[in-house]
């Protein structure tokens, strides 16, 4: 239990995505102009993290390592089939995604409404498959020690942007150079937060 | 021809349209690392485009994200495999950022607002002129934080042993993560006052 909760609590503040590997960037610098939107993103992420990292974490051991496969047969025991991780990855996010998106839109139509239309976007957010590559990377003895570290990641990304897009309103009415303005500030300002960030090494 | 340069600086991916800012900046510590991810990111870009453009007219456009995922992580798997034979010590620094260039927004970005709608000539030069744009941006930062930051460029010592002597320090701010981001930020600082400068 104590492990869970330390590989939760690393992957939110000392591994956090966005600070320590700049990963979804991108959606991170464009969708991060107001508050509301920031957090349903975020939630979203959460969710899809939460959902397909566990899910590659089954496929990539009970299929795609060295000698995975020794369940099916002996014969098969020294098949290795890791090379197909990223093709294989992509598609059970891309999959998931779109299967996640019809299940909201049938029945929960006000999540769908909040959540919706950040969903496909997600597809082909690098966070998304940085956290299935990462996990592969860290060797979790089992699944829910992946899905802990899912969830840790996904709350580490929600926090960023929901802090980056608080600082951003606020930003409006600061006087910045205008060369700065908009992105070049937006940059400036993850980097500073990252900083901070790294004050959470120690623990 | 113009409009072909436009990426390595008006148009640049990172600076201007805020595209593949994603793994650009986590492999950008030292040199070496950030050139082999931009030359792979180069070859993997112009070759999608290329393969996206030459069969844009026979893909659903339903379907079209998962054909481009497809073909994209087809050819990263290849570079990926090309690099862990050839070079290896690079390859593991660069872990799972070989990986993340499927999702990096700039190859999806070109597939989607360049190759499914021009020739497959005009899609080769898009893509690697923005690979090269890319790289550009990726060997601008790497020099400053190899350099500042352990006095090596090319894991060549620059900063001759004499100035340690005499008291001068490595700034180990500029190994850390966050700094990437701080420079790219002047970059784009510059970048922007520049073109306002030339526009007037």
């Amino acid at each position: 239990m104590k492990e869970l909760f330390d590989i939760f609590v690393r992957s939110v503040f000392i591994d956090n995505m966005v600070f320590a590997y700049f990963l979804g960037m991108c959606s991170y610098l464009v969708i991060s102009k107001e508050v509301k939107t920031a957090f349903g993103l975020g939630l979203a992420v959460c969710f899809v993290l939460a959902i397909t990292v566990p899910l590659n974490y089954l496929i990539d051991k009970y299929l795609l390592q060295e000698g995975a496969l020794s369940w099916l047969s002996s014969r098969m025991a020294d098949v290795d089939l890791s090379y197909l991780t990223l093709i294989i990855f992509i598609a059970v996010i891309a999959g998931t995604v779109q299967l996640l998106e019809m299940v909201i839109e049938r029945y929960t139509p006000g999540l769908y409404l909040s959540l919706g239309i950040f969903l496909p976007l997600i597809a082909v957010n690098c966070a998304i498959l940085g956290g299935s590559l990462f996990m592969q990377e860290r060797h979790f003895p089992t699944v829910i020690h992946s899905f802990s570290y899912a969830l840790g990641s996904g709350i580490g990304w929600l926090l960023a942007i929901v802090a980056f897009a608080a600082i951003r309103e606020r930003l409006k009415y600061a006087d910045i150079p205008k060369p700065l303005e908009g992105k070049g500030i937006a940059y400036i300002i993850t980097g500073l937060l990252g900083i901070g960030f790294m004050a959470f090494l120690g623990i | 021809m113009k409009s072909y340069l436009g990426p390595l600086n008006r148009d640049n991916p990172i600076l201007t349209q805020t595209l593949g800012v994603c793994s650009a900046l986590a492999v950008t510590a030292q040199l070496k690392p950030a050139v082999v991810m931009a030359l792979s990111v180069t070859v993997v870009c112009a070759i999608s485009n290329l393969i996206i453009s030459l069969i844009r007219n026979t893909i659903p456009p339903r379907v079209r994200i998962i054909v481009q995922l497809l073909v994209v992580s087809t050819l990263v798997i290849m570079v990926d495999q090309v690099l862990q034979a050839t070079f290896y010590d690079v390859s593991k620094m660069l872990s799972v950022f070989v990986g993340l260039i499927i999702t990096n927004c700039i190859i999806m970005g070109r597939l989607e607002g360049f190759a499914l709608s021009h020739t497959p000539g005009a899609s080769l030069v898009d893509g690697l002129m923005n690979g090269l744009g890319y790289g550009l941006v990726l060997v601008v930062v790497a020099i400053f934080r190899e350099l500042l930051g352990s006095g090596t460029l090319w894991n060549h010592q620059l900063i001759p042993s004499s100035f340690y002597e005499s008291g001068y320090l490595n700034n180990g701010l500029m190994i850390l993560p966050p700094m990437a981001l701080i420079l790219v930020g002047g970059l784009v600082w510059i970048q922007q006052g520049t073109r306002k400068s030339s526009e007037k």
